[in-house]
């Protein structure tokens, strides 16, 4: 910590020992290049060093209806959790009457609302409510690309072989053979909206490699690619006049008497006041759980990845899968402790950085799928024992990026990688001249509501897309596969919600039915009574403040 | 073994997922949130130190990794007259910071129909007529917390040249600070998202991309995805790993040899 650490470069003098090592094996090892791709068996091997195969983070879902599943304890803490509201205090007079209720402002709920209206459903019939800002989103964040296999050397069959593989073999077929055949579409309308993808200079998309795929089909927008494809749909969105309510997140969902989905209770963070809305159909595109931190992990995930979507849709009935599988992304930063967790893009390996050990020791090919890379990583630092330590405790191994440049010339990492730059260079560290530290974070959620080739659940009129999903990339996504899911599938259920709805007279009687049999069924089950979800937000609170707290306004 | 080493990472962790405990901490300095002074640990964030001090954010927190503009932060250093920008959840604590969030811009967005508007400069200014009140007094560029030229993609707008205003643009993470400080009431990252939409449109779709959409379209891949489904498991893994392996003869193995388009250098 300050004062105590004479820094070099950003890094404490006692890491410039190793820092020595990776600068002298470089050209050897760009001369030699990576370590060869695991064998099958080797990486099963390996995995035992994967926060999911290492035993005591999981258990069996009591109640609801994956109840026998295996789910994170930190999962299945929420699933097994009574309501934050009381159903019997609630007035369910309808504030607002809609035709399509999206809950969630990331690219998938964005999509769906664009769809919806290109489908004939008019805009100042769709509401998009979201926890914070329309855009706070893992979405937004996402820096490596989107996959799309649009090169004459590629074809869908191979970006479905590819993702198949890297979801080892779980995914749902149908749902994945979607995602991979409407890529190629999503590049041609986001390009035609305006969104700006890498090109070189004749004019031809820029495509890299990603972990896990046998061809390169990575579209990237410099290191922003999440933020441009959502800055342009969102800015899309807001031209055509959709109604929006931010800081709105939804703390229940609403069903008819025969148990669709057909509204949801909203809750205003900031005054407290709740609103009921009626709508015919519900789109769930809420994200992820990265902020549950599991297993101890720190995550890469926005502020307000709290798995509220999956509580939602649980108590009304709808069926989750793959919950037991959690991706932890090889590369999130290991020092400064300022950005402990944060997201070092697959992309700085897809430009050639190999990983390399205290030593200076290139041990891992990689671009492994994420799961193997990431375990490799933790063997290295806990079993092999040759990590660095950082002064706060915490074990990383050096991501070499400084070979970017040799690779591919000066000037690159500030062309292609410019958040990261801009990042490292905040906290003193030039990432063109030295290494950066990594340890695998928290990054995303692989299963989660099923969902068919359109964002249909088991539950009428609940239609979901994006990270709250589960079925599309099995038990383990490939980089890049992630904002096309929220594209592809945010498109299709808007355009299926608007089918959908345009069938359906009326949405009926909005009640809580069906959270009053999910809480007899808690009772039964003996789950203790405090417990409670949504959690909504995360607390990061000192423990000297909350130790000393009292409520009394 | 696994489990034991997932405790230690657990551990070392511990700060970063559950708040920060005094008992960790040797360095302090004092930090005056909209004026009420705290004490918090050296060397952490201003968003870290905001939610240390007792703070649970609902505005002013986001991605918290500097991506989406939520955390806008104002500050001064006490003796310093200066007022400096940063995001909250980039920047490290100095002593005697006296800060405010800015979590939001009442700023105007015009809307508009991309589709039928031309890729020209001209638009800008029918949208953003106040891009003409600039007087170039630079406050914008000083306010960005990514350090982006603003003035200079003003003036390129004023001049019309989309590309130019694309390129230094394009890492606005719209937060809005630049709009908050400028005298002429501009509202750059709305023109600049404009500007970019315009330029974005004016590049043709690749001639593959269309290619592959055609082909997708027509169902050429059915016969194919059907084949694959009814594949064995055990001969959709010799298929993929066979893929894996070859990786499409464009010579990957090593990575680092890989050029820009993926094509092997040999």
């Amino acid at each position: 910590m300050a004062g105590e650490l004479k820094l070099v470069g950003g890094y404490p003098e006692y890491m410039r020992e190793s820092i020595e090592k990776v600068h002298a094996t470089r050209a050897r090892r760009m001369e030699e290049g990576p370590p060869p791709a695991m064998s099958m068996e080797e990486r099963e091997e390996v995995l035992k060093f994967h926060p999911d195969y290492a035993p005591g983070g999981k258990r069996p879902l009591k109640v609801g209806p994956n109840k026998g599943d295996i789910a994170p304890n930190e999962v299945a803490e929420l699933l097994e959790a009574y309501p934050i509201v009381d159903p019997g205090e609630l007035d369910l007079s309808v504030d607002i009457d809609v035709d399509i209720l999206i809950l969630g402002g990331g690219l998938a709920g964005t999509m769906a609302a664009i769809w919806a209206n290109e489908e004939g459903i008019p805009p100042d019939r769709i509401l998009l409510a979201t926890k914070l800002r329309h855009g706070d989103s893992n979405s937004i964040m996402a820096q490596g690309g989107t996959q799309a296999a649009d090169k004459p050397y590629d074809s869908p069959v191979i970006h479905f072989l590819d993702a198949y593989g890297g979801g080892h073999f779980t995914n749902k077929p149908d749902v994945l053979r979607a995602l991979v055949e409407d890529a190629p579409f999503i590049m041609k309308w986001l390009t035609e909206l305006g969104c700006l993808f890498d090109r070189d200079e004749n004019g031809e998309f820029v495509e890299d490699w990603g972990g896990g795929t046998s061809r390169p089909r990575m579209h990237a927008a410099r290191d922003y690619t999440g933020m441009e494809e959502l800055r342009v749909i969102r800015d899309e969105f807001r031209n055509r006049g959709f109604m929006l309510l931010e800081f709105y997140p939804a703390v229940e969902l609403l069903t008819s008497p025969e148990g669709r989905v057909n509204g949801a209770v909203l809750w205003n963070m900031e005054t407290g006041e709740y609103k009921v809305v009626r709508a015919k159909a519900v789109v769930l595109a809420t994200g992820g759980f990265g902020r549950l931190h599991i297993r101890g992990f720190p995550t890469t995930n926005h502020y307000g990845a709290t798995a509220d979507g999956l509580v939602l849709a649980y108590r009304a009935g709808a069926v989750l899968r793959d919950l037991d599988t959690v991706q932890y992304h090889p590369t999130g930063a290991a020092y400064p402790q300022q950005i402990v967790g944060l997201l070092i893009t697959e992309k700085v390996r897809g430009l050639g950085a190999q990983v390399v050990n205290r030593e200076g020791e290139a041990f891992v090919y990689p671009l492994e799928p994420r799961d193997v890379e990431a375990a490799a990583i933790i063997r290295e630092c806990y079993e092999r024992e040759k990590g660095v330590v950082t002064p706060t405790g915490m074990r990383g191994v050096w991501l070499d990026s400084p070979m970017i440049e040799e690779i591919h010339g000066k000037g690159t990492i500030e062309r292609r990688l410019p958040a990261m730059f801009r990042m490292y260079k905040r906290f003193g560290i030039d990432m063109r001249a030295d290494p950066i530290l990594i340890f695998p974070t928290l990054h995303y959620q692989n299963g989660g509501v099923e969902t068919d080739p359109w964002g249909k659940t088991n539950v009428e009129g609940l239609f979901v897309a994006g990270e709250v999903t589960g079925g599309v990339h099995g038990k383990n996504r490939l980089m890049g596969n992630s904002t096309l899911d929220c594209l592809v599938f945010g498109r299709r259920a808007g355009i299926a919600a608007a089918e959908y709805v345009r069938k359906l007279p009326e949405p009926g009687a909005v009640t809580l039915g069906h959270l009053e049999r999910f809480v007899a069924e808690l009772r039964a089950a003996g789950v203790p009574e405090g417990r409670r979800s949504p959690i909504l937000l995360p607390d990061y609170r000192g423990k000297r403040v909350l130790a000393r707290m009292v409520d009394l306004l | 073994m696994g489990q034991e080493i997932m405790e230690r990472i657990r551990e070392a962790n511990e700060a970063v997922i559950t708040g920060i405990d005094d008992a960790d901490i040797k360095h302090w300095v004092t930090i005056y949130i909209m004026g009420k002074a705290y004490r918090v640990p050296a060397d952490i964030t201003l968003m870290q130190a905001i939610e240390y001090a007792g703070y649970r954010f609902v505005r002013g927190a986001g991605c918290r990794a500097g991506f989406c503009g939520a955390c806008a932060t104002v500050y001064r250093v006490a003796g310093d007259w200066r007022l400096k920008a940063a995001l909250a959840c980039q920047t490290r604590v100095e002593d005697g910071m006296f800060l405010v969030q800015i979590p939001f811009a009442p700023a105007e967005k015009p809307t508009y129909d991309i589709e039928t508007e031309p890729a020209e400069g001209s638009v800008l200014l029918k949208y953003f007529p106040e891009l003409a009140r600039c007087v170039a007094c630079n406050t914008c560029t000083k306010a960005c917390p990514q350090e982006l030229e603003v003035m200079d993609y003003i003036q390129a707008a004023l001049r019309g040249d989309l590309e130019a205003v694309t390129e230094l643009s394009f890492d606005c993470i719209q937060c809005g600070l630049c709009s908050i400080r400028c005298p002429a009431e501009i509202v750059h990252y709305h023109a600049a998202q404009l500007a970019r939409r315009l330029y974005g449109k004016s590049l043709p779709v690749p001639k593959h991309v269309e290619e592959r959409v055609r082909e997708v379209e027509e169902g050429k891949y059915g016969e194919e995805f059907e084949r694959l489904m009814s594949l064995s498991r055990e001969e959709i893994e010799e298929l993929y790993k066979k893929e894996q392996r070859e990786k499409g003869g464009l010579g990957s193995r090593d990575a680092s040899r890989v050029t820009r388009n993926g094509q092997g250098e040999g």
